[in-house]
């Protein structure tokens, strides 16, 4: 019986068996003892190999190495100082919190993952490291907070051990021996079913009984697979035949090593179901409907018949073909979270999914540390110790009387890095009949986010169009007297010019990017417009207009939602589409409702 | 550490893998040849263009996660044939004609030549601005108390390859450095008392995921070439990738022998090439149509222009053609042009498809 844990253990067993080919695992889990346990697992099973740990924040001088100071001075000859990614060469280097792991981090670790060596330029001093290191990105994310997705794609695994008990964790001898006589595959598929954590996992691979036969092309099985799954990036099937080799041992790769590949590398990756699966699946289906069910996904999602080796007649082995099988494997152990965003249409390719802890600008005055760098002090804060560290090797150098001889060279100013600011603009309808109602509706939604502000360093700004044309009733801000006094005075009534809103919205959205911050915008309307951008009247050119915009506003790559208040069905969800936005009806918007779905958005 | 082990199923030990043995010292790694990318077109034409002719000014390559844009960057690093240069100067001078900027070869003392591979120098993420541009030896500073300069990067790059791996992340203060040696090729050093000027021209190459940050314009316009790559879309296609891929990581020395003859042409092919360039001749109808194409895109300055007409000739080279024909400017007109568009905020479409609308316009005419 596979369950969350031993799912976890398998994976921490293949991953210490060649930490560097696999890249690694996300592991999704808040901060305790299942994760600790998971961890010594792991730690047992590198055995003297090293496991070493990236506290956050870590500059460079840690994490890539430089100039050991003190051995300088001491030996008098330059002396480097390994960094993380040296020493844990061989073994794995855990990332707590991965979630909030910077850009900058981020591409040093997957440099490190592509080269397996660490290039040192850095102090004075250039050197090359072998670094063939695994990663453990510990996943703390809530919601949507995830660990950056350039370092995911590179690590094979993902597993989360949210919904496991301690208990489990303990006792070995609670489950089932294993009902697999021979003991000769790695990974016993069984189709027993019991036990709690049954439950909270619900996939079960489906009993197939012709595992041993090798598979005559495992790469295009993986491949369509991964296609199926909507997987885009090839390392995906590639993560996957590597694990399935290293499953299969010395022997040929056979359907059951496939499919555990699969279940474990491809199905945490899918970003769709399988395509005659687009509604999600009564979870208590039988086994036998499910196999059935799968079998049809398969032939579906078959390659095109100009593939080789798959015109090649097969062993006369009973039972699905392997691709069915392994796709049906990996397409059970799709997260039962992701499964429900799957199945909900979701848009899974959310345009910035940088989370809210993006690229950080460089801020001069304000802002986190984000180390130090040669520079002058009257446009900066002077860094004292990095200056003293600068200055010293070159101590014996520089003849004086005083004590410390400071050079300009050697000043260091602090560099500061401020997290980007989000301003939510708020697009809204404001014409017709019931504008009155829905102004009303969106003035509460800012001022309720306004309340928030403070505390997430948020800004609002609301655009408003009626008649013939858009304005900005509040240019951003986050002061909640003024959103107060400037929203009191907003009219409604008149024509709907949407194109003329849009466009407001995705300049006033250029310039809050252009000035560094983070623009989202939430667009509430019925979606019926008969206001062209000239200004004339007339639904079909005012259409084609406004999807014109809506795909402008989508080329600039913000999240947008767009809030339906009409009747659903008409105008704002072709719009919400051309805009690649989320869409959410909401006929009858309450304030609260509003600026929870814009939260939403932003996050 | 407690009773906590990896066991299961009746104290059954869990499958332990045996562990893949770590050599001691860094083996260099071995690299994908460049024969042997599957599809990625553009982006193996834009690299061949910019071998065959450095003053076109360096390649970008933006793209989606795992289509292997380092490994292509890479991969021509290996292929390159290899160049004369000054014995023992630093900045690997040309003997027939060694940069006037150059301390070590102004000196006019008898020049050896000596054959060395053609420099791909990594800036890694994190170097600091002393290896960039060069600094005071710390070694010779400490154990003998001497000053004196050591190289950095950008001296290590003169004549060869500039690469950076995720372009878009690289420091601000770095960038400002690269901005000036790029557009000068000489590299003026000033610090801890130094005071020297060195030539440092070089192709610069860099890569990068836009969705992970946005590039300075002013560094976007330094690279001649900007190609965009895309993950393959066909199940037939990403088929060859991986199992190109994986029968590479299974046995590189069989790959490398297996493709040893194709390396072998591409690298025939960029020798006749830059053996032809010089002779590829252009009418002054494509000039023509060049500057039609910039007009109708509304490109900047005469860069976008100039490296048209550059690419267009080396893609000639290249094809072994004579005279530069409507045919290569089309090929290479989205390469050249597209990221010196101005933003049009009321034109959803790409700036590839504007180029490619634009390229339909002008030649149909």
């Amino acid at each position: 019986m596979e369950t969350p844990w031993t799912t976890a253990l398998r994976v921490a067993a293949l991953l210490a068996a060649d930490p560097h080919g696999f890249g690694g695992v996300v592991v999704r889990a808040g901060a305790g003892p299942v994760r600790d346990r998971w961890l010594d697992t792991l730690r047992t099973l590198l055995d003297a190999r090293p496991l070493r740990r990236l506290p956050p924040g870590t500059g460079d001088d840690r994490l890539i190495g430089g100039l050991d100071l003190p051995a300088t001075l001491a030996l008098g000859r330059p002396v480097l100082g390994r960094g993380l990614l040296a020493e844990a060469d061989g073994g794995v280097l855990v990332v707590p919190m991965a979630e909030r792991t910077s850009p900058a981090t981020s591409a040093r670790l997957a440099a490190a993952l592509d080269a397996g060596t660490v290039a040192v330029e850095r102090d004075g001093i250039g050197a090359r490291h072998p670094a063939r290191i695994g990663l453990v990105l510990l996943d703390e994310g809530e919601g949507d907070e995830t660990v950056p997705e350039a370092l995911a794609d590179r690590l094979a695994f993902r597993i989360d051990l949210g919904g496991i008990g301690l208990g489990e964790t303990r006792a070995p001898g609670a489950r089932a021996s294993s009902s697999r006589a021979d003991g000769s595959s790695a990974f016993p598929p069984t189709a027993e079913r019991g036990g709690s954590a049954a439950a909270g996992a619900g996939h079960d691979v489906p009993p197939y009984d012709h595992e041993g036969t090798p598979v005559r092309d495992p790469v295009a099985t993986l491949c369509t697979t991964a296609a199926a799954l909507g997987i885009a990036s090839p390392r995906g099937p590639l993560l996957a035949l590597r694990v399935a080799r290293r499953i299969a041992g010395a022997g040929a790769v056979d359907a059951a090593a496939l499919a555990e590949a699969a279940r474990l590398v491809l199905a945490p990756r899918a970003t769709c179901l399988p395509a005659s699966e687009a509604t999600a699946p009564d979870p208590d289906e039988t086994p036998q409907d499910a196999a059935d069910d799968e079998a049809r996904d398969g032939s579906a999602t078959e390659p095109p018949p100009d593939d080789g080796p798959r015109d090649e007649p097969r062993d006369a082995s009973p039972g699905p073909a392997p691709e069915d099988l392994v796709l049906s494997a990996a397409r059970a152990a799709i997260p039962a979270d992701l499964l429900a965003t799957l199945a909900g249409g979701a848009s899974g390719k959310a345009a910035a999914r940088a989370g809210r802890f993006g690229a950080g600008a460089p801020d001069p005055r304000r802002g986190r540390p984000a180390g130090a760098r040669a520079g002058d002090p009257r446009r900066g804060r002077l860094d004292l110790v990095a200056t003293l560290r600068a200055a010293a090797p070159w101590q014996r150098l520089r003849p004086g009387p005083q004590p410390v001889r400071v050079r300009a060279s050697d000043l260091r100013v602090r560099r500061l890095v401020r997290a980007p600011e989000t301003t939510t603009i708020v697009c809204v309808d404001a014409s017709g009949s019931a504008a009155r109602e829905r102004l009303a509706e969106a003035k509460g939604a800012v001022e309720l986010m306004l309340a928030e502000a403070y505390a997430r360093r948020d800004r609002v700004a609301l655009v408003a169009f009626r008649g013939a044309g858009a304005a900005l009733v509040l240019p951003p801000t986050r002061a909640l007297a003024r959103a107060r006094r400037d929203l009191a005075g907003l009219p409604g009534g008149g024509g709907t010019p949407l194109a003329a809103g849009l466009d407001a919205a995705a300049a006033l959205a250029r310039g809050v990017a252009r000035g560094g911050g983070r623009p989202v915008v939430v667009v509430l309307t019925d979606g019926r417009a008969n206001v062209a951008r000239s200004g004339a009247g007339g639904r079909a050119a005012a259409r084609a207009d406004a999807e014109a915009a809506a795909r402008a506003l989508a080329a600039l790559a913000v999240p947008v939602l767009v809030l339906d208040t009409g009747a659903a069905g008409e105008g704002a969800r072709a719009l919400a589409e051309a805009a690649r936005a989320r869409y959410v009806p909401l006929p009858r918007a309450d304030a609260g409702a509003l600026a929870a779905a814009a939260r939403g958005a932003g996050a | 550490m407690d009773s906590v082990t990896a066991r299961h199923r009746d104290g059954e030990p869990d499958t332990v893998f045996e562990p893949t043995p770590v050599a001691s010292a860094p083996p260099p790694a071995p690299v994908f040849p460049f024969s042997a990318i599957v599809g990625q077109d553009a982006m193996r034409e834009a690299l061949l263009i910019a071998a065959v002719d450095p003053l076109i000014g360096g390649v970008l390559v933006l793209g989606d996660r795992g289509t292997g844009k380092s490994t292509a960057i890479r991969a021509l690093a290996a292929l390159l044939p290899p160049m004369r240069a000054v014995a023992g100067c630093p900045y690997a001078c040309d003997p027939e004609a060694p940069a006037a900027a150059c301390p070590h070869c102004a000196g006019g003392a008898p020049r050896r030549a000596e054959t060395r591979a053609v420099p791909v120098v990594d800036l890694p993420l994190g170097a600091t601005e002393d290896r960039v541009v060069g600094a005071l030896d710390l070694e010779r500073a400490l154990t003998r108390g001497e000053r004196a300069f050591e190289p950095g990067l950008l001296a290590r790059a003169n004549r060869g390859f500039l690469y950076i791996d995720e372009v878009n992340l690289l420091e601000d203060h770095i960038v400002d450095l690269l901005l000036d040696v790029a557009a000068s090729g000489i590299n003026t050093v000033e610090r801890e008392g130094l005071s020297l000027r060195h030539p440092a021209r070089f192709v610069l190459v860099g890569s990068g995921n836009p969705e992970e940050g946005e590039l300075r314009p002013q560094l976007l316009d330094r690279f001649g070439l900007a190609c965009e790559v895309a993950t393959p879309a066909d199940i037939p296609t990403r088929v060859a990738v991986v199992r190109a891929r994986d029968a590479f990581e299974r046995d590189p020395a069989g790959f490398h022998a297996a493709h040893a003859a194709a390396e072998r042409a591409t690298r025939e092919t960029i020798l006749a090439a830059r053996a032809r360039l010089g002779a590829v001749a252009v009418p002054d109808a494509a000039l023509e149509q060049a500057a039609r194409l910039c007009l109708a895109l509304g490109t900047d300055g005469l860069r976008g222009e100039l490296t048209l007409m550059r690419a267009a000739r080396a893609l000639a080279a290249l094809d072994g053609a004579a005279t530069v024909g409507d045919a290569h400017l089309a090929r290479v007109a989205p390469a050249a042009l597209r990221h010196r568009l101005r933003r049009n905020p009321l034109d959803e479409a790409g700036s590839t498809a504007r180029v490619a609308r634009a390229v339909a316009e002008v030649f149909a005419a």
